[in-house]
């Protein structure tokens, strides 16, 4: 933890804010020097508080903190990032939000993890720069599940070890298998638990999720069907290492079905 | 809570374990409470006790505002002196008691009981989303106020509403947010100046 002094500085990206008490909050911040943390802001649910407006999810702070008995106390806050085009959007806070939740999920208290910190920061910055949403949160996801020890295996088959050839009808490269932890060919998808299939072009942009800077995944047009499908992917993977599905996604779902609905009313 | 000893009387226990159950009460607190009214007159236990009971049995939703009622629909909604034009929609009940205080707004409400919250599973079906459409619906209603709080869940409802709400064709407005009185400018965050600024207004002298 922190050094000697009670009071100390650090930036922090804050992830998520509950209510605690009469009018304080608990908020849990994800910091480049100590990782994830949690911290109390008190008073900041009343109108009068001066650090309530710097204090809100997915904004970056410079934060100074004294050390508490049981949780750290958040005395002085000032916003350096509050992202307020993603803010403003609800597509793209839904999808902020999606990525601080995940981040929450994914990583251990008081665990430096300076890498997770940056491809967080650049994944709000992506998302309030509100071009290619869904390209940034693949990424986000695809790094945080590396980072976090969870790298899918998409060069061979998880089975047999064997790499991964084109099925014979040239469009399809075997399947996704989510709980047995990547791509699984032909041969040894019987008996494994929910196994999708994968098509080629699938199992090349996960491969180059993984591989690739932002730029190059940036750069390639992905037709919708196969963001669907790549989307599905990750997604189904994230729930088999947590165990548990991620709230926000729910809710990003839920804004697709309206407007598609609402596509159809017009 | 572990704490039941063989010393505490039984009756005893359980009601700290009830007071335990509170939001806010720790197990001493609830200690202190439960000792408090096993020292109270009866008749003044009794009547707590009463008002208890009386308010499971005697309040409800009032089926149109959606607000805590023993009548429904409830005072507001049937007081003919309102502007039945206007819809202010809040996250809690409490913030109709904030409202009613200024004596500024004199139009009727509706209560969502709660914002939406993508991270802790609460989304639109979780609110009352679906009655207030269904009163939008009826055509009396010109504008609709969304004063949700000014945070984040609080926002998002707000821009869910409004994304919902908008083909009805109704004027849409949302409270004013922006500096609080008494506050100071230079501790002000970015987000409530840029929309205190947003939100200027002429001064004539």
């Amino acid at each position: 933890m922190p050094s000697s002094s009670r009071l100390y500085k650090t930036e922090a990206i804050i992830l998520r804010a509950r209510k605690f008490g009469e009018a304080d909050r608990i908020l849990t911040l994800f910091t480049p020097t100590f990782g994830k943390l949690e911290a109390k802001a008190k008073g900041v649910r009343k109108t009068t508080s001066r650090l309530s407006g710097h204090l809100q999810p997915l904004n970056r702070c410079m934060l100074q903190l004294a050390q508490g008995h049981l949780t750290d106390v958040i005395t002085g806050c000032e916003t350096l990032d509050s992202f307020r085009r993603l803010r403003d959007d609800l597509e793209l806070l839904s999808r902020g939000l999606y990525a601080a939740e995940l981040t929450d999920r994914m990583t251990a208290e008081n665990v430096q993890a300076l890498g997770t910190y940056r491809l967080l920061f650049d994944t709000l910055n992506r998302l309030d720069a509100g071009t290619g949403a869904e390209t940034a949160l693949r990424f986000f996801e695809m790094g945080l599940l590396d980072q976090a020890g969870f790298r899918p295996e998409v060069e061979r088959c998880v089975g047999c070890g064997r790499a991964l050839e084109p099925d014979g009808d040239g469009a399809t490269a075997g399947f996704f298998a989510p709980v047995a932890g990547g791509a699984v060919c032909r041969d040894c998808v019987p008996g494994m638990a929910g196994p999708r299939v994968m098509t080629l072009n699938g199992l090349k942009v996960l491969r180059l999720l993984l591989r690739g800077s932002y730029n190059d995944v940036a750069r390639v047009n992905v037709p919708p069907e196969l963001a669907e499908e790549v989307e599905r992917h990750l997604r189904s993977y994230i729930i088999a290492v947590l165990e548990r599905d991620v709230n926000s996604a729910a809710f990003i779902e839920r804004l697709r079905r309206d407007g598609a609905r609402m596509a159809i009313e017009v | 809570m572990n704490e039941r000893s063989t010393s505490t009387a039984a009756p005893l226990a359980r009601l700290i374990e009830e007071f335990y159950k509170l939001p806010g009460i720790g197990p001493k607190s609830a200690q202190r409470l439960a000792y408090f009214i096993l020292r109270m007159p009866a008749p003044e236990a009794r009547s707590l006790a009463e008002a208890i009971l009386e308010v499971k049995d005697k309040v409800t939703l009032c089926s149109t505002c959606q607000n805590v009622t023993e009548v429904d629909p409830c005072r507001i909604c049937t007081d003919a002196a309102r502007d039945r034009t206007i819809i202010c929609v809040v996250e809690e009940p409490l913030d109709i008691l904030a409202l009613e205080r200024t004596g500024s707004y004199h139009g009727l409400y509706h209560v969502l009981h709660g914002a939406i919250s993508p991270m802790d599973g609460i989304g639109p079906d979780d609110l009352k989303v679906s009655e207030l459409l269904n009163r939008l619906r009826s055509g009396e209603t010109q504008e609709l106020i969304l004063a949700t709080n000014p945070n984040l869940e609080g926002e998002a409802t707000s821009m869910y509403l409004a994304r919902l709400i908008g083909p009805l064709g109704l004027r849409i407005t949302r409270l004013a947010r922006g500096l609080p009185a008494g506050g100071d400018l230079e501790y002000a965050d970015d987000v409530t100046l840029t929309r205190a600024l947003e939100g200027r207004q002429e001064m004539n002298g």
